[in-house]
This record gives structure tokens, sequence and C-alpha cells, in this order.
């Protein structure tokens, strides 16, 4: 399992690395039926999010726009295993048999 | 399809977050059986893979990109509930750190692309585990068909949630988001195909359910691996 986790993890890393900087940047298909229709405006940040600490998958301090998209998705891409690991280690820790 | 606050009506983000708790909240407590100590990494494994492909935008047409949603791998690795884990996860992170998707609106976006999803793809493994015999095609088939219904059922959500919450009519939203999204599920259909051969064809042991035959010595031992 360990060789397969750390394969399937250097992966996600490298794409969220390396591959994400030069993705589509056009509007997603939520975004364009609610620019079409003309309800895009509707859409609001919450108030803890005006402060997020990477808006718009960009990391804050980067001048380089590619750069910051790169390190943003090397961050979240660990944040998010660290996450998922921990809660699958306390879901299995609370069901465990005695 | 990440839903920003201001979409939904209160009433509507409450209604879709109940469905999108009950279906995490019971990925948790199924955990014992669901989860054995192999997959604790595979979740933390497909989380990150989930939230890693959501940021790789592909074109569609007219001036329109689509990502990858995750839901039908996540299932057919982990199956339905804990396929609702991992999305909430990822989408809990974008919301939080990112500022993707609203934060009212997390539940309704658990249910349309971890929870619909989920539920779409594990009840057809299950259906095919008894109708199609136990091959790496039939396995492939079911998670790349699986994966495009997905898709359109989490996009037929939100065009409902958004008509029930008075933000636009029913008849000009649900075929546009089925329209975009009839070729994102079709990316979506590549990229889930794709991961699961690869899965397929290093540890086949950690897809959710029987392995596919043929069950030869190519299969490794979990004990040595």
């Amino acid at each position: 399992m360990k060789l397969f986790t750390i394969l399937a993890l250097a992966v996600a890393i490298g794409l969220a690395t390396a591959a994400s900087p030069f993705a589509a940047s056009s509007p997603d298909g939520l975004e364009k039926v609610a620019t079409d229709k003309a309800f895009v405006d509707q859409g609001t940040l919450h108030s803890v999010q005006e402060d997020s600490p990477v808006p718009d998958y960009a990391f804050p301090g980067v001048d380089d726009p590619r750069a910051a998209t790169g390190l943003a998705g090397f961050a979240g891409t660990l944040m998010v295993f660290g996450l998922g690991y921990g809660a699958a280690r306390v879901a299995r820790r609370r069901t465990a048999p005695a | 399809m990440h839903i920003p606050d201001g979409f939904l009506s209160n009433e509507v983000a409450v209604a879709c977050a109940m469905p999108a708790v009950a279906a995490v909240g019971y990925g948790l407590r199924r955990a014992e059986v669901d989860l054995d100590d192999r997959r604790v990494p595979l979740l933390g494994v497909t989380a990150a893979f989930v939230f890693a492909a959501q940021m790789l935008n592909f074109p569609v047409a007219g001036g329109t990109s689509g990502h990858f949603l995750g839901a039908a791998l996540a299932a057919v690795l982990l199956g339905p509930w804990l396929a609702s884990l991992v999305l909430a996860v990822v989408l809990v992170a974008q919301a939080f750190v990112f500022a993707d998707g609203g934060i009212t609106a997390l539940g309704a976006n658990v249910f349309n692309m971890g929870v619909l999803g989920g539920v779409v793809v594990g009840g057809l493994m299950l259906a095919a585990r008894r109708a199609l015999p136990n091959t790496r095609a039939a396995l492939l088939g079911v998670a790349g068909g699986g994966a495009w219904l997905a898709v359109m059922v989490g996009a037929a959500g939100c065009a409902i949630e958004l008509a029930v919450s008075g933000t636009v009519p029913l008849g000009t939203v649900l075929p546009a988001m089925l329209g975009v999204h009839a070729v994102i599920a079709a990316g979506e259909a590549v990229i889930t195909v794709a991961a699961v051969s690869a899965v397929l064809a290093t540890r086949p042991d950690l897809i959710h359910g029987p392995v596919p035959e043929p069950a030869s010595s190519v299969l490794p031992n979990p004990a040595i691996s």
C-alpha cells in the first residue's frame, strides 16, 4: 500500500503543480450558464471567504501567475491528502472494535 | 459546477445540506465495513487526486471549460458513502481555503458533486455485479457510463436547485446545464476509465467489491506491497 500511496500521491501533486498553470481559464459549465442566463451577478463571497488564504487558486505573494497557481496546487493537494487521511483515521478509530 | 453563495435560497440550501450531511455521516459510520486498513491512505490519496484533477479545466465548446468532478472514481474505489466523504473533504477545502464554491451552498455542492454521483455509480456497480460478468471490461464500462451519468445527474440537480430557489426558470436552466455538461461528462468518463484502468493494472484489490477476473498470478499480494 505504501508504494501505491506514494506513487498515486506523486501523480496528484505533479498534476496539480505542473499541469494546473496551463489549464483552461474560460468559465466552467455552471459559470457559463449563469452568465448566459444573466444570474451570475447574484453570486457573492461569504464573509469568511473575503480573506481566504489562497483566493482563486493563486498563492499569495507570488508575482508570476503560473507559479502562483502551481504552488496553490502543490499546497492544496498535500493539504487535502492530510484532511482525507485524517478523516479516515478518525472514522476508523471511532468504529474500530474495542 | 461549484455553486457560489447567493444562487440558492436558504430553504434550498438547507434542504440539500441535510442529505449531504446524512450521506457523509453514514460514510463515517460505515468506516468499519468500507474502510479497512488499506483504504485509510486510499481515502487520502483519492481526495488528493480529485482535488488535483479538479484544477485541470479542459476546454469544451463555445468558450467554456469543464473539469473532472471525481465522485464516480471515488465510488468505484470506496463505495458511494465514502465517495461522499471524499468530495466533502475536497469541497470544504476549496470553499474555505480557495474561495471556490459557497459556504451556505456547501451542502448543495456536496450533494450535487458527491452524493448524487456516488449513489448513481454505487447503484450501477451493485446492479452490474448481479447482471454482468465480473470482468475488467464490465467494470470499465460501468465506471465510464456511470461517470457520464454522475455528472449529468449532478448538473440536473444543480439546475433544479437554482429553479426552486427562484434564481432562474427550470425550462431555461435545465437544458442549458445538461447541454454543456453532456460534453464535460464525456471528459469525466475518459478520466475515470483511465484512472480505474491504472488502479486495475497496479492494485486491483483496491476496487470496491469483488476483484474482476482473471484474478491470476499477476494479482499483487497486499501483504508485501
